[in-house]
């Protein structure tokens, strides 16, 4: 649990310092806020720590999502210890510095909060015990550390760079999923454990190749590696601080983590040795040698940080086990410099207002203070003995001796190996020489500069004491750690090596005087080569980024513009094709093969089928008649009743029945209001598109519906028949399934109805329609709105329509009928009332507020629903009893009949909120023209 | 018999299809309706064909499937209620607009 709870201990932290600014905390509060959790973690990390130099393993796991073999897995060994201390450690002191770096008026506790949440995703990443587990947290120090760099949102460069870093990590990290699913795969196991034991399977395996490219794609782009090394200079937006955390000891050697993390299972091979060694190469000469041309104080620091991370990762590549010794060995000496470094930058920033080493000359006089500790840094940058990068770069230098004895690549690497440490030197005698020397400052934003607050120091002096005691000595200091680390890294035995400053004259000695000297002297030579950098054409990495991912934008705003063009129709076409194609890829002949048994087809139903058939075809072709469409539209619709009838849906045909009445009297109302004329727009084209598009849909659909019919099928549905009666208490089945089985079903549908109804009554309000004076053939309308024939019939049919829907209402439970239909029936026979009477006739004797009934229908049903609650049965269990009436005799009462009335009440509500509303549109119509 | 409802099916649905496609409102809301009923009808045969099998209990020996016929019930109301929403959308669309287009185009600019 300790492993885990240390792991969570950051993010905690990262909720306080926000909560603490909330406060009005003082800057200083802020900060203790955010170093308690960190610091609470490190010392936790006491315990465990003593196991792992003890040559232990400390375990945590538990279970996630075993199914994706993700486990919640922890562990602690000393490749992880070391870098835990790392993350920890400079976490803490970075901590102290943005006191004093970030200024009174910006937003410390959010900043904060940042730093935490990337220091917890570092931890975790070092610590994880399971590979997914780890992609998840590399993954989130690529957003955290998204968020840190471009912490000044307001500048357009903090905003590039964030986006460029997030863009290239957030490539690699997909990679890395791909490459450790893989890898897990061949494994057998996404436990890390089991993965570092079956180094030789996945070597052998056929995928390896692949893993391997894929895992080095996303160490590379997170290691800023030749060719992705373009990001990190650009990363430099960010604040100061960040930089000194994430481009020192923490995000960019995420990457070389993982080289030691899977050294065991990945490497050994030629491809290794190939692929590791040769980006390594590349990247330590590129970044050296560039990195002397900058004139940004940090641009410097960041392609020496590349050179450096080039240096470790040539160093893993070279498949020898003290040459990953050694590279462990200096990303713990390059962590504390360059930590250090970073912050001496930013202290020069802070005292002098600008990075640009053309105007920072002569500091010396100045803060002699901060010079000390910046040149004793620089020092062990450029590996000068009795500093810690000297220890380190003193093995690299033999190990590339001993690689290019047995390599085809003998000169390179040796000889690549000094070129950059020549390089190293030069640009580090720049970083000393031009800041702290060469003359008088030149033009400085603020003058003088002074030495920073004392504390600021702190940090610093703490990172430079130890690269000096590591240098001198390393026995004592560093050399459990490197030990307990390199056999973690290694997976096995370590090899003989001995730390001391003095191995006496050798080779790499010799290497490092040549390097000392070869880059003093090129800094000699540096106006010279300044004036022949300046003659190269300029490549800034941003621009090129940039354009891309302009690009890209241009053509994915020219695709949508093409698919999203604000056409109704040709979206409706794209979504009917797509319908068109599944049916065409998944119909397939071979559906048609069992047969069932057929009905035969008799006369009267094939002569119905005909009428349907051609009433259809004229509605298609004949829209723009539109009262023939109509028409023939509600004979579709009868000979769909028919249909039901037929094969025995009573329900359903009574249903069909009335909303076919409805429906009418809606069509005639749209037909009414909206322009007489549909003009002919289509091109043939089109028409062409359209009619294929209905072929293959209608055809399709059709094949299907004969396909599903002739094949056998097992329903659930004897259920439904066997337990309408006794449970239920109702014969007729179709009902009892809609008001007792489905009930709930039934209690949202009706909710959509009333839904739906309110947002017509929505809709209408405040409409002004003026309808045409004339039909299409250019007929006046008639006069006689309510011819007296239909108002004599119409008014005694209310009371018997009345009275058949409640007949109907009433036997529904057990015969075919029920709350729809009845609803159906009573809304017609009212709505033929406005029909034939008008609005205004029937508003004067009934109100015209038919929301309430909606309401009152809705909760009549979710009334009755809840009342089997207070029984103790869940929502819309439904009762019933049979009692005796005098008169009516035996007579059976049912709970599901309150429901049912609900349903009623609802649909006769929902249906005259729709047509009364609509109608009364042509009483303002009226009025207006008669006004 | 059931081949004759897959081609009326087959009807409903196509001429439903071809008519959405077309750009002015009326022309749409025909399609839907008919659209409807050819849906609604493919539901209801999910059930199988059967002659004179009414779901009522004690009165046929062999009840047809109820439950298709429950599902479309309320499918035919809730689709009424779903093209009167489209036919007041039409109008809110030409008296806001005043274009029965769907795209809501005047006539001025397609010309």
């Amino acid at each position: 649990m300790n492993l885990a709870l240390m792991v969570l201990l950051p993010f905690l932290g990262a909720v306080l310092p926000p909560l603490a600014e909330r406060l009005r905390a003082s800057r200083t509060v802020l900060a203790l806020t955010a170093a308690a959790l960190p610091l609470l973690a490190l010392v936790w990390l006491w315990w465990p720590a003593q196991r792992v130099l003890s040559g232990g393993i400390v375990q945590f796991s538990r279970p996630w999502m075993p199914s994706l073999g993700l486990d919640l897995a922890f562990r602690l060994d000393g490749l992880s210890l070391l870098f835990a201390v790392l993350v920890l450690g400079i976490g803490l002191l970075v901590v102290v510095y943005a006191r004093y770096y970030l200024s009174a008026n910006e937003k410390a506790g959010r900043f904060y909060a940042f730093l935490l949440l990337f220091m917890g995703a570092m931890l975790g990443l070092v610590t994880s015990d399971n590979l997914i587990l780890l992609v998840l947290f590399w993954e989130l120090t690529s957003l955290s550390s998204f968020l840190l760099i471009g912490f000044w949102s307001h500048q357009s460069a903090a905003r590039k760079g964030a986006r460029m870093s997030l863009a290239v990590t957030g490539m690699g990290g997909l990679a890395l999923l791909a490459g450790v699913l893989l890898l897990g795969q061949v494994a057998g196991s996404y436990s890390l454990g089991e993965v570092l034991a079956a180094g030789d399977r996945i070597r052998a395996n056929a995928l390896y190749p692949l893993i391997l490219v894929l895992v080095l794609l996303g160490v590379f782009t997170k290691s800023a590696q030749f060719p992705f090394h373009f990001w990190l200079p650009h990363a430099m937006a960010a604040p100061t601080p960040v930089s000194a955390y994430l481009h020192s000891a923490t995000m960019v050697k995420a990457g070389v983590f993982l080289l030691a993390r899977f050294y065991p299972a990945l490497s050994g091979t030629d491809l290794w040795f190939y692929l590791v060694t040769g980006a390594g190469l590349a990247t330590l000469l590129w970044g050296a040698a560039v990195a002397l041309f900058q004139h940004d104080l940090k641009g410097l620091l960041a392609y020496s940080t590349i050179s450096h991370l080039g240096l470790i990762t040539m160093l893993f590549g070279l498949n020898s086990p003290l040459a990953a010794v050694a590279a462990v060995f200096h990303i713990i000496n390059h962590a504390t410099f360059k930590a250090s470094l970073f912050m001496a930058a930013g202290i020069i920033d802070h005292e002098t207002g600008t990075r640009d080493m053309r105007r920072i000359n002569g500091l010396w006089r100045y803060m002699p203070y901060t010079a000390v500790l910046a040149m004793v840094a620089t020092a062990a940058m450029a590996g000068v003995p009795l500093l810690n990068g000297f220890l380190s770069k003193e093995m690299f230098f033999a190990e590339a001796l001993e690689a290019g004895a047995v390599s085809p690549l003998s000169w390179l690497l040796p000889v690549g190996a000094t070129l950059g440490g020549v390089f190293s030197v030069a640009y580090s005698a720049r970083f000393i020489h031009d800041v702290f020397f060469n003359g008088e400052p030149v033009n400085l934003p603020k003058f003088p500069p002074h030495e920073p607050p004392r504390y600021m120091k702190v940090p610093v002096e703490i990172l430079v004491a130890l690269c000096v005691a590591v240098g001198v000595f390393p026995g004592f200091t560093v050399s459990a750690l490197l030990a307990v680390a390199g056999t973690a890294t290694l997976g096995g035995t370590l090899p003989e090596y001995t730390l001391s400053i003095w191995h006496g004259f050798n080779l790499p000695l010799l290497m490092s005087f040549v390097a000392l000297a070869g880059g003093v002297l090129i800094y000699s030579q540096r106006r010279r080569l300044f004036a022949a950098y300046e003659r190269l054409p300029a490549m800034d990495a941003n621009l090129i980024f940039e354009g891309r991912v302009q690009a890209l934008v241009r053509l994915a705003a020219a695709l949508s513009e093409r698919l999203r063009n604000g056409s109704l129709q040709s979206y409706a076409a794209w979504l009917l094709g797509v319908v068109a194609l599944m049916l065409l890829v998944y119909l397939t002949p071979a559906l048609l093969t069992d047969s069932g048994a057929m009905l035969p087809l008799d006369g009267a139903a094939a002569l119905g089928g005909l009428i349907l058939i051609v009433a259809a075809l004229i509605t298609a072709f004949l829209h723009r008649h539109r009262m023939t469409a109509i028409m023939s539209v509600s004979v579709v619709g009868l000979v769909v009743s028919l249909i039901f009838v037929r094969f025995s849906a009573p329900d359903l045909a009574l249903t069909q029945l009335s909303v076919e009445v409805v429906t009418m009297l809606l069509l005639m109302l749209a037909m009414y209001f909206l322009p007489v004329r549909t003009r002919v727009e289509s091109g043939a084209l089109r028409v062409g598109r359209d009619v294929l598009l209905a072929v293959v849909i209608g055809g399709g659909v059709g094949v299907m519906a004969f396909a599903m019919m002739t094949s056998g099928f097992d329903s659930i549905s004897p259920f439904f028949l066997e337990n309408a009666k006794p449970g239920g208490g109702g014969t007729n089945v179709v009902n009892v399934i809609l008001v007792d089985f489905r009930g709930f079903d039934t209690f949202g549908e009706i909710t959509v109805l009333g839904i739906a109804g309110l947002g017509i009554y929505a809709l209408l309000r405040d409409l002004e329609l003026d309808s045409a004076a004339t039909d299409s053939m250019g007929r006046p309308w008639a006069r006689d709105a309510h011819p007296l024939v239909l108002v004599t019939i119409s008014r005694p049919l209310l009371p018997l329509a009345l009275l058949v829907s409640v007949y109907i209402f009433l036997r529904g439970h057990n015969l075919p009928g029920g709350g729809f239909i009845a609803g159906l029936i009573t809304s017609v026979a009212l709505l033929l009332q406005y029909v034939a009477s008008g609005v205004e006739w029937v508003h004067r004797r009934m109100p015209g507020d038919y929301h309430p009934l909606v309401a009152v229908g809705l909760l009549l049903a979710g009334i009755t629903g809840l009342a089997s609650w207070m029984f103790g049965y869940p929502f819309l269990t439904s009762t019933f009893d049979h009692i005796h009436w005098p008169l009516v005799g035996e007579f059976e009462l049912a709970s599901a009949m309150l429901f049912d009335t609900g349903v009623f009440f609802t649909v006769v509500g929902a249906t005259l909120l729709m047509l009364a509303n609509l109608g009364k549109l042509s009483l303002l119509d009226d009025k207006r023209r008669a006004g | 018999m059931e081949a004759m409802i897959a081609i009326v099916i087959a009807v409903m649905v196509g001429t439903g299809v071809y008519l959405v496609l077309r750009a002015r409102t009326f022309p749409v809301i025909l399609g839907i309706t008919l659209l409807s009923y050819g849906v609604n009808v493919f539901v209801f045969v999910s059930g199988r064909l059967k002659l004179d099998q009414v779901a009522v209990v004690g009165v046929s020996d062999s009840p047809t499937d109820p439950l298709p016929q429950a599902l479309v019930l309320t499918a035919i109301v809730i689709g009424f209620a779903m093209t009167a929403f489209l036919v007041v959308l039409a109008l809110r669309g030409q008296g806001e607009l005043k274009s029965d287009h769907v795209d809501g185009r005047r006539d001025e600019e397609i010309d």
